[in-house]
């Protein structure tokens, strides 16, 4: 395993940051913490690289226990925090430079990386501008050249998406697709559900410092729900005639929205339109997702759990 | 303890880039202020002052003005500067997550400090060594004063710094704390002169004291035993309030 946490809680003060945390990650996946903002992610991904200190539990990466030799740690894991924290003044490659002197990096290893990084992660268009002067998209894709300047085995991306428009979003997932394709294991947060579904391989459904949930998307989704949801406006004292003996495996309701899941909806709606007689009922059909089940776990969506 | 060298010289370095592209911008108003004093002061107010402790006016206040110079430069280094890395742009958050430890942020930091404190003190140096005010074969002695006056204003303002929660404070640390103690550490006038019996003693808990008595005596060739004293107050009052920091930057970067 990569990434080995066991039992691992953190408190300020009377605030429980992390309830009792387990983690294993495995080498060459990309694995997320999915949950709103507040849930413990953060905190979570400080004691993986060691500059929290757990409560109790304790965290190993690369075999190493954190607490007691961060230096080893961190040398062979890289960070994207969720802020950017670049040099306005500086430009990309002095950025880069100032970085890899962190890591003891030799002058000769440090200039082949700087060069291999712009293009990776498209900058060389913007080397030598000064940062203050780049967009947001640019900022974060330097921000993520920075963690990677060591080369390391392990990154982790705190939010890497947030605040980003669409299209720089879909540019940066392929970055981490191919850094993934390389062989590197990445743990990343997110509180966006499709970031989640369209870049982990694995992920934990995180909420009030504990994780609720763990394991592939499809499989989360599959096991908690199914496959399909079918939404619809409905009563509440409609719903027994409507859906009785379909094979319906679970149901939501918020306000006037129902939300049925089941393997098949494209036959559920029609057994409920015939079941309406002529009356036009509308209804939408959609694939499950790990917002469904962030929703079935928790009876709040992500974005309504924000505290 | 875990201190390493080339980390805390990586921290060092970090702020040596970006002082390469400001300089111009923030070298010239702290340089400037110890000019004006020295002018308006020295040279205008001293025209009606004999003698100061043995010297024409401007004579006797530019070694201590050599001292402020420094002061100055570590001062602003170690208060708004930390404080903005800190808390707005979060260096220390990203410096963290690499092999750089809590320890080595904090010496690269001091060692920046007094390579501030090097560079306005030294330059205000030069000056008054072309003004033909401060010798200049004292140049070395020069060189210890300022990094010692480098390092002890370091160690003050960090152990500021890392306490307040606001960065609206540090005016309280420059009106309240700095300027009288630029005021009344025998810059301006020999404090041994106008105080007595049990003052003079507590007057040399002021720390700007120290340094400026070292300038003086020193650019003077009045080697005494009581620079040992003053160099021996400088070294342990910066490593306890340098262990106070220790403390306080794990607390503050850690939790």
């Amino acid at each position: 395993m990569v990434i080995e946490a066991r039992h691992v809680v953190k408190r300020f003060g009377a605030r429980v940051a992390v309830a009792g945390i387990d983690l294993s990650v495995p080498p060459g996946i990309c694995f997320g913490l999915l949950g709103p903002n507040g849930a413990g992610k953060t905190t979570t991904l400080r004691m993986v690289y060691g500059v929290t200190r757990p409560t109790a539990g304790n965290v190993r990466v690369f075999g190493i226990d954190v607490a007691t030799d961060p230096r080893a740690v961190r040398s062979r894991l890289g960070v994207t925090l969720q802020q950017n924290v670049l040099i306005e003044a500086l430009s990309p490659v002095e950025n880069l430079r100032v970085f890899g002197r962190y890591h003891l990096l030799p002058h000769r290893l440090l200039d082949a990386r700087v060069e291999k990084l712009l293009d990776f992660l498209e900058l060389r268009s913007h080397a030598h501008v000064p940062v203050k002067q780049l967009s947001g998209g640019f900022q974060r894709r330097l921000a993520i050249a920075l963690s990677l300047v060591n080369d390391p085995e392990l990154l982790i991306l705190d939010e890497p998406t947030t605040g980003l428009d669409p299209a720089v979003r879909l540019a940066l997932w392929a970055r981490v697709r191919a850094l993934r394709a390389a062989g590197k294991t990445i743990l990343l947060t997110t509180h966006y559900m499709d970031e989640a579904q369209r870049l982990c391989d694995r992920v934990a459904i995180v909420a009030r410092g504990k994780i609720l949930a763990e394991g592939a998307p499809e499989e989360l989704i599959a096991n908690h729900l199914a496959r399909e949801a079918l939404e619809c406006e409905c009563d509440e004292n409609e719903v027994p005639a409507l859906l009785d003996g379909l094979p319906v495996a679970h149901v939501l309701r918020a306000g006037a929205r129902l939300t049925i899941y089941a393997d098949d909806v494209a036959s559920l709606a029609d057994a409920i339109r015939r079941r309406d007689g002529g009356e036009r009922r509308v209804m939408v059909m959609r694939p499950a997702n790990l917002e469904d089940v962030f929703l079935a776990l928790t009876g709040s969506t992500l974005e309504e759990s924000e505290p | 303890m875990n201190l390493s060298l080339p980390h805390a010289l990586a921290v060092w370095q970090r702020n040596l880039a970006m002082y390469r592209r400001t300089w111009k911008w923030n070298i010239l108003p702290n340089f400037f202020e110890p000019v004006f004093y020295l002018t308006a002061i020295g040279v205008g107010l001293g025209a009606y002052v004999q003698q100061m402790g043995g010297l024409p006016y401007a004579a006797f206040l530019a070694p201590g003005l050599v001292c402020v110079a420094a002061m100055n430069g570590a001062s602003f280094e170690v208060t708004y500067n930390i404080f903005v890395r800190m808390h707005f742009e979060k260096t220390y958050d990203a410096m963290l997550t690499t092999p750089v430890q809590p320890d080595d942020i904090l010496a690269g930091e001091v060692l920046w400090a007094m390579t501030r404190a090097a560079i306005y003190g030294g330059c205000f140096y030069l000056v008054t060594t072309a003004w033909g005010l401060t010798p200049w074969h004292a140049a070395p002695w020069a060189v210890v004063v300022i990094v010692l006056s480098g390092l002890l204003f370091a160690a003050v303002g960090l152990v500021f710094s890392l306490q307040i929660v606001t960065i609206d404070l540090f005016s309280f640390y420059f009106t309240l704390f700095l300027t009288p103690l630029f005021l009344f550490s025998d810059v301006f006038f020999p404090l041994a002169e106008r105080l007595s019996g049990i003052w003079l003693w507590v007057a040399e808990a002021l720390p700007l004291l120290h340094p400026v008595r070292l300038a003086r005596l020193g650019f003077a060739h009045r080697w005494s035993a009581i620079m040992l004293w003053d160099v021996g107050y400088i070294l342990g009052v910066s490593t306890l309030l340098l262990l106070l920091c220790h403390r306080s930057i794990h607390k503050r970067l850690t939790a």
